[in-house]
C-alpha cells in the first residue's frame, strides 16, 4: 500500500529555513506570501492489504523515526 | 506538576522567594513581575546557591579589563588588543534535544562575546556523555556534535578544538558546554549598560515566540525524573544564519561607534536584557511590549517577558543615532525594534495593549536574588571510597594496557568528531585539534593565543580539591608546550544537586582547588557558569569542574613544536618530577577494576611553576612537546609516534608508565640539543622503527594507530 | 569578492589574493556594477543559511545578473565551496551539489590532482600535478545527471561521492571554475600547507584589465 506521511514542525517552534524562504521570495516581488514553513513528506510503500493496520505500523515507525516529537507532528495518508 | 499549585511555586519559586518579592515591592506582585522575577531568580540566571562560594575565586590582575559580572571576561594582550571569553553550558536541553540544545548553546555563548564589542574568532566544546555501548549515548553524541557543527559551521566560527569524555555517571545527564574567543582593539570595547536617561533601547533579531518559555527557570533549575516529560517547555532552536547576520550588524554598529552599550538577550531573554543593563547603569527604563517584533499571535506579557526565543540583541542607543542603527539592521536584513527608552530614578516600568504589566526596581531583579549558603558536609561515602587501592599493574603487559587505552574511547582519535566541525575558518589556526590545546595566531601582530580546556570527572569525585586544582595545571602546562603562559581562566562548574550537602561540599572544594592553583600561578578568573542539578533519579553526576585557560605567546614560537614534529634519531625527554605510580583517578585503573578509588596526587605548585617555565623555554624550538595526559606516559609516548609517523624506544621506571599524576610532559629532540642540568628532565628514549616499545614490551605503530583511530568511528557505526 | 548574507571566507581569499599581488574587494550581493573588476570570486560559507538547497536563493541576488553576463562575456569567474553551489543553481556551472555520501560535515586535508590546465584556476600547474588543500563541506558532493562537465582536478582518495571523484568543474571555456575545497587555506606553510597558491596565481594571471 502507498502511504503518504506528512510531518511538520509543530507551529509554536521556529522555522528558521521558512523565515528565510518566505524573505526570498518577497525579495523576487512575491509580496504576497505571508508565511513559508517547511515540512517533509514521506512516500512510503509498505506490505499489507488492511489499510488500518497499516497505518498503525506507520504511525509506529513516525513515533520511533521519522517524525521528532520534541519538534514535529506528523500525518499519515493511507493511499489504496 | 499539578495545577493547584500557587503560581509562584509552578515557576520555580519557594515560598520565601516568593516573600522576598512581596517585600521588595512592598505589595503582590502582578503576574508579568512574578514572572521576570521567577526567571531572574532561577539558578541558572542568579546564582543562588553558588555565588557565596564563587567569591573565593582570585579575579583581579593588571591585566583584566573586565571581570566577572559582564556577558564576558575581557583581558588585556598589549599593544592594544584585547581578548574577551566566556565559558557556558546547556547541559539539560541537550538532553531533550540533542542538536538543538548544543546549537542554541553555541548561539548563546557567541552573543555573550560579541556583544562586548569582539568578533568570535574560535569555540571549543567540553561534552560529556555515559558509555557507548548504550544506544542512547550515541544517540546524544551524534546529535549534539550534529548540533555544534551545524551551529557554529553555518554561522562562521571555527570550533577548534574540545575534549570529550565518557563516564557512567553522565548516563542520562550529558555535559555540553562550550566555550568562546572572541578579540577586539580596546577602542571597540562595548559593555552591557543602558547609558543616560534618553537612551533607546533597540531590539535586534529575530522575532519572539514561545521558545523556552520556563525553560531557564524550570528547566535548567530542575533534575530529570520520570515526569520530565510534563515539564518540557518549547525547545529552542538555533538560527545560525540569522546570528552571523546579526554578529555583521552588531559589528558594524560598534565599528560607527553608534551604541552606548548592548545586552545579548539569554536565559531570562527581555526580563535581563531591560533590568542588567538599567540596574548596571543605575538608571530606569519604560519598555513597551507591544513594540517587539513577534512571531507568534496573542502573547501575553509574562511570555514575552520570560521568551528565549534565540538571536536577540538589545542595544541602547543615542537618540540621535537611532534612525543609524535601524537602517544597519536593515542593511544586514534583521528585524529591529525601538521597544524602550532610559529614564533616571531606578524603575523599570513595562506596558503591554494599554495596560502597567509591570513596575519594578530595575536593579533588584539581579542584585536582590537570594543568597543561599547551603549545608555543605564531606560525603559519607568518600573515605571508603578513598581507601581503595589497586590496580596491581605489574603483571601486565605495558603493550597489552597500552592497546587496551587506545581503544579507549575518551582517550582515542576524536576525529570523527573534529573532522565534522570546521577548524580552519579564518586561517588562524596554528594548532588545532588532536593536540596539547589550541594555538590561534593574530593575524597582523607577533602574537598567539594559546587555549586549553580541560576536566575530569573522576579524579574531582575522589578529591574534588586536588581534582579541580590539577586541571588547572594540566591546562596551563597545555597551553606552555605552545609557548604561552597562562594569562586568565573561565569555569563552568557543572554539579549534581545542590540541595544535598555532600554536593555543595563537592562544589566548595572544587571552587577552592580551582582558586588555590589559580593564585599559585598568578592568573585571574574573569568569567564563569555554574550548572547544578545534573541528577537523574536522585543520582548526581561526578563533579565536573571544566576549565578554560587562556595563554598569550608573544611573540608566537616560530616554527611552533608540533606533536607530528618527532623524527627517527631525536631523543624523547620526560621532563617533570618523577611518578608515584599512584593510579587513583587514571584511565588504567577505570579500564582494569572498573570503577575508580584512592586518593589522588595532589599537585606540587612549586614544581608545576617550574616546569610550566620549561614547557615555554622548551617550545622556541623543540621540535615535538607534548603534555602527559590521560593513560599517562605509554598514551603520551604513542601520541606523539602516532602523530609523527615514526616508531620509539622507551625504558623507564614501570611506575612511570600509566601513572597520571601531573606537571610532566614529553619533549623530542635531536641528541644534545636540551640542556641536561635541570634534574627535572631526563632522557627515556630514542625514536626508530616502526614499534612502540615500552620497557621491551612492543607494540607496533599500525596496530597502534588502528585502534586509536577506529575507536570512536567503529563504536559509532553501529545502530542508535 | 562577492558577499551574500552568510558567507564567511571572504576574508580569507581576500588575504590570500593580496598575499599573492593581487588587488581584491568585497562587493555586497545588492551590488549591480562590477566594472571595475577584472575578475570575480564567489568565496565559501553559507549563503542564507543554505536555506531551501545551498545556493539556490543567492543565485537570485542582484549581483548575480552581472555575474552572469561578464561570465558570459569570458570574465574570469572563480566559485569556492559554497561559491561553487551558487554558480550551479545559476547554471554557469553544470550538475548540483549535493550532501557528502556519508552525511557529515567533512573538514580535513585532502589530496587533488590537477587534470585539465586550460583554466582560469588551473593554468599555473602541471598535468598530474597533487595539491594537499583542506576540504571543509557538508554539500561536497558534485553529481552532473547528463554526463555533462569538464572535471578539472580530482580527489585521490575520494572523500565525498563526487561523480568522476571531482573536485574542480570548469565551462566548456575555461572561465568559470568551481572547486570544493579551499585553496585560500593553503597559501601559507605555519597552517599546514601553501599548494593553493598555484591556483589563485592562475586566477590572478588570467585577469586581464578591462
Amino acid at each position: 500500500m502507498k502511504v503518504r506521511v506528512e510531518v511538520t514542525r509543530r507551529p509554536e517552534i521556529a522555522d528558521p529555513e521558512g523565515t528565510t524562504i518566505k524573505r526570498a521570495l518577497n525579495d523576487l516581488d512575491h509580496t504576497s506570501v505571508k508565511e513559508v514553513r517547511v515540512d517533509r513528506v514521506f512516500s512510503l510503500d509498505v506490505d499489507g492489504d488492511d489499510p488500518e493496520a497499516v497505518r498503525r505500523d506507520v504511525a509506529d515507525m513516525c513515533e520511533q523515526l521519522l517524525a521528532n516529537p520534541v519538534l514535529e507532528d506528523y500525518a499519515i495518508e493511507v493511499i489504496e | 506538576m499539578t495545577t493547584t499549585q500557587p503560581v509562584h511555586r509552578q515557576l520555580g519559586m519557594t515560598d520565601e522567594e516568593y516573600q522576598s518579592v512581596v517585600d521588595i515591592l512592598d505589595r503582590e506582585p502582578r503576574p508579568a513581575e512574578l514572572a521576570m522575577y521567577s526567571v531572574m531568580w532561577s539558578e541558572h540566571c542568579s546564582y543562588k546557591s553558588s555565588r557565596k562560594h564563587l567569591g573565593r575565586f582570585p579575579t583581579e590582575a593588571p591585566w583584566v579589563v573586565v571581570g566577572p559580572g559582564e556577558n564576558a571576561g575581557v583581558v588585556d594582550l598589549g599593544d592594544g588588543w584585547l581578548a574577551a571569553i566566556r565559558i557556558e553550558s546547556h547541559n539539560h536541553p541537550s538532553f531533550v534535544e540533542p542538536y538543538q540544545g548544543a546549537a542554541t548553546g553555541v548561539g548563546g555563548i557567541l552573543r555573550d562575546v560579541f556583544t562586548m564589542g569582539a568578533r568570535p574568532i574560535a569555540l571549543w566544546d567540553q561534552i560529556r556523555f555515559g558509555p557507548l555501548e548504550n544506544p542512547k549515548n550515541r544517540y546524544l553524541l551524534n546529535g549534539v556534535v550534529a548540533g555544534i557543527a551545524g551551529y557554529g559551521n553555518a554561522v562562521g566560527v571555527p570550533t577548534v578544538g574540545g575534549e570529550v569524555e565518557f563516564d557512567p555517571g553522565y548516563d542520562g545527564n550529558p555535559l555540553v558546554n562550550v566555550m568562546c574567543l572572541g578579540i577586539l582593539r580596546r577602542e571597540q570595547l562595548v559593555l552591557g549598560t543602558a547609558g543616560e536617561p534618553g537612551s533607546v533601547a533597540v531590539l535586534l533579531g529575530k522575532a519572539t515566540g514561545r521558545d523556552g518559555i520556563g525553560g531557564a527557570s524550570v528547566l535548567a533549575s530542575a533534575s530529570f525524573d520520570d515526569e520530565s516529560g510534563a515539564k518540557r517547555p518549547s525547545v529552542q532552536v538555533g538560527d545560525p544564519f540569522e546570528e552571523k547576520k546579526l554578529i555583521e550588524a552588531c559589528l558594524e554598529l560598534y565599528e560607527k561607534g553608534l551604541v552606548v552599550g548592548v545586552q545579548d538577550l539569554g536565559a531570562a531573554g527581555l526580563s535581563c536584557a531591560t533590568s542588567e543593563p538599567a540596574g548596571r547603569a543605575g538608571v530606569g527604563m519604560e519598555v513597551d511590549l507591544d513594540h517587539v517584533h513577534t512571531r507568534e499571535p496573542n502573547m501575553t506579557a509574562p511570555e514575552l517577558l520570560m521568551s528565549e526565543s534565540q538571536e536577540r540583541m538589545m542595544a541602547f542607543v543615542a537618540p540621535h543615532n537611532v534612525d543609524e542603527v535601524l537602517s544597519v539592521a536593515e542593511k544586514w536584513e534583521i528585524d529591529s525594534a525601538v521597544v524602550g527608552e532610559v529614564r533616571s530614578g531606578g524603575t523599570l516600568r513595562i506596558t503591554h495593549e494599554g495596560n502597567l504589566v509591570a513596575e519594578v526596581p530595575a536593579a533588584t531583579l539581579a542584585d536582590n536574588a537570594p543568597l543561599y549558603d547551603r549545608p555543605a558536609e564531606r560525603p559519607a561515602w568518600l573515605d571508603e571510597v578513598q581507601a581503595r587501592t589497586g590496580p596491581d599493574i605489574s603483571r601486565h603487559d605495558p603493550a597489552d594496557l597500552l592497546r587496551q587505552l587506545l581503544d579507549d574511547p575518551g582517550i582515542a582519535s576524536a576525529a570523527w568528531i573534529y573532522e565534522q566541525y570546521d577548524h580552519m575558518l579564518f586561517l588562524n589556526t596554528v594548532v588545532g585539534p588532536g593536540s596539547d590545546g589550541s594555538l590561534l595566531r593574530i593575524k597582523g601582530t607577533d602574537k598567539a593565543l594559546a587555549v586549553s580546556t580541560d576536566g575530569n570527572g573522576v579524579l574531582c569525585y575522589l578529591d574534588p580539591r586536588v581534582g579541580g586544582a590539577r586541571l588547572v595545571y594540566e591546562a596551563a602546562l597545555n597551553v606552555a608546550v605552545n609557548g604561552a603562559r597562562p594569562l586568565a581562566l573561565v569555569d563552568n562548574l557543572n554539579f549534581g544537586n545542590p540541595e544535598k550537602p555532600e554536593v555543595m561540599w563537592q562544589f566548595k572544594e572544587s571552587v577552592e582547588g580551582i582558586s588555590e592553583a589559580c593564585e599559585q600561578l598568578g592568573i585571574p578568573v574573569v568569567g564563569g557558569n555554574v550548572s547544578f542539578y545534573n541528577e537523574t533519579d536522585g543520582v548526581d553526576i561526578n563533579p565536573t569542574p571544566v576549565v578554560g585557560l587562556l595563554g598569550l605567546a608573544d611573540p608566537m614560537p616560530s616554527p611552533p613544536p608540533r606533536l607530528s614534529g618527532a623524527r627517527p634519531g631525536m631523543d624523547l625527554w620526560l621532563i617533570g618530577p618523577p611518578a608515584t605510580g599512584n593510579l587513583a583517578g587514571s584511565a588504567t585503573q577505570r579500564l582494569l577494576d572498573g570503577r575508580p578509588g584512592g586518593i589522588p596526587t595532589p599537585p606540587d605548585a612549586a614544581i608545576a611553576l617550574a616546569v610550566t617555565d620549561i614547557a615555554v623555554d622548551l617550545a622556541q624550538h623543540a621540535a615535538a612537546l607534548h603534555d602527559l595526559s590521560d593513560g599517562g606516559l605509554a598514551v603520551a609516548v604513542a601520541e606523539m609516534a602516532m602523530a609523527s609517523e615514526c616508531g620509539v624506544v622507551v625504558e623507564v621506571a614501570p611506575d612511570e608508565l600509566f601513572c597520571e599524576d601531573g606537571h610532566r610532559f614529553l619533549a623530542a629532540a635531536h641528541p644534545g640539543s636540551i640542556d641536561t642540568s635541570s634534574d627535572m628532565a631526563r632522557k627515556i628514549g630514542r625514536f626508530e622503527g616502526k614499534d612502540i616499545v615500552l620497557n621491551g614490551s612492543a607494540l607496533s605503530l599500525s596496530e597502534a594507530s588502528k585502534l586509536y583511530h577506529q575507536a570512536l568511528p567503529r563504536r559509532m557505526a553501529q545502530a542508535t | 569578492m562577492v558577499v551574500f548574507p552568510g558567507t564567511n571566507c571572504e576574508h580569507d581569499v581576500v588575504s590570500a589574493i593580496r598575499g599573492l599581488g593581487g588587488e581584491a574587494e568585497l562587493v555586497w550581493h545588492r551590488e549591480t556594477n562590477l566594472d571595475d573588476f577584472d575578475g570575480i570570486i564567489l568565496p565559501g560559507g553559507f549563503a542564507h543559511g543554505d536555506a531551501l538547497r545551498t545556493g539556490a536563493i543567492a543565485r537570485f541576488s542582484p549581483v548575480m545578473r552581472v555575474v552572469v553576463e561578464r561570465a558570459d562575456a569570458g570574465t574570469p569567474v572563480l566559485g569556492i565551496c559554497n561559491g561553487f553551489q551558487v554558480l550551479c543553481e545559476a547554471g554557469l556551472l553544470p550538475g548540483a551539489l549535493i550532501a557528502n555520501r556519508d552525511l557529515s560535515f567533512i573538514c580535513k586535508y585532502v589530496e587533488v590532482e590537477v587534470t585539465d590546465t586550460s583554466t582560469v584556476l588551473t593554468s599555473a600547474a602541471e598535468r598530474g600535478q597533487r595539491l594537499r588543500i583542506p576540504l571543509n563541506s557538508y554539500e561536497g558532493n558534485w553529481v552532473s545527471p547528463d554526463g555533462s562537465g569538464r572535471v578539472v582536478a580530482t580527489y585521490v582518495d575520494d572523500p565525498n561521492g563526487s561523480s568522476r571523484q571531482a573536485a574542480a568543474v570548469a565551462n566548456e571555456t575555461g572561465n568559470v571554475v568551481g572547486i570544493m575545497p579551499h585553496p585560500e587555506r593553503a597559501t601559507d606553510a605555519l597552517l599546514g600547507s601553501n599548494d593553493g597558491e598555484v591556483l589563485l596565481q592562475s586566477f590572478i594571471n588570467a585577469l586581464v584589465p578591462a
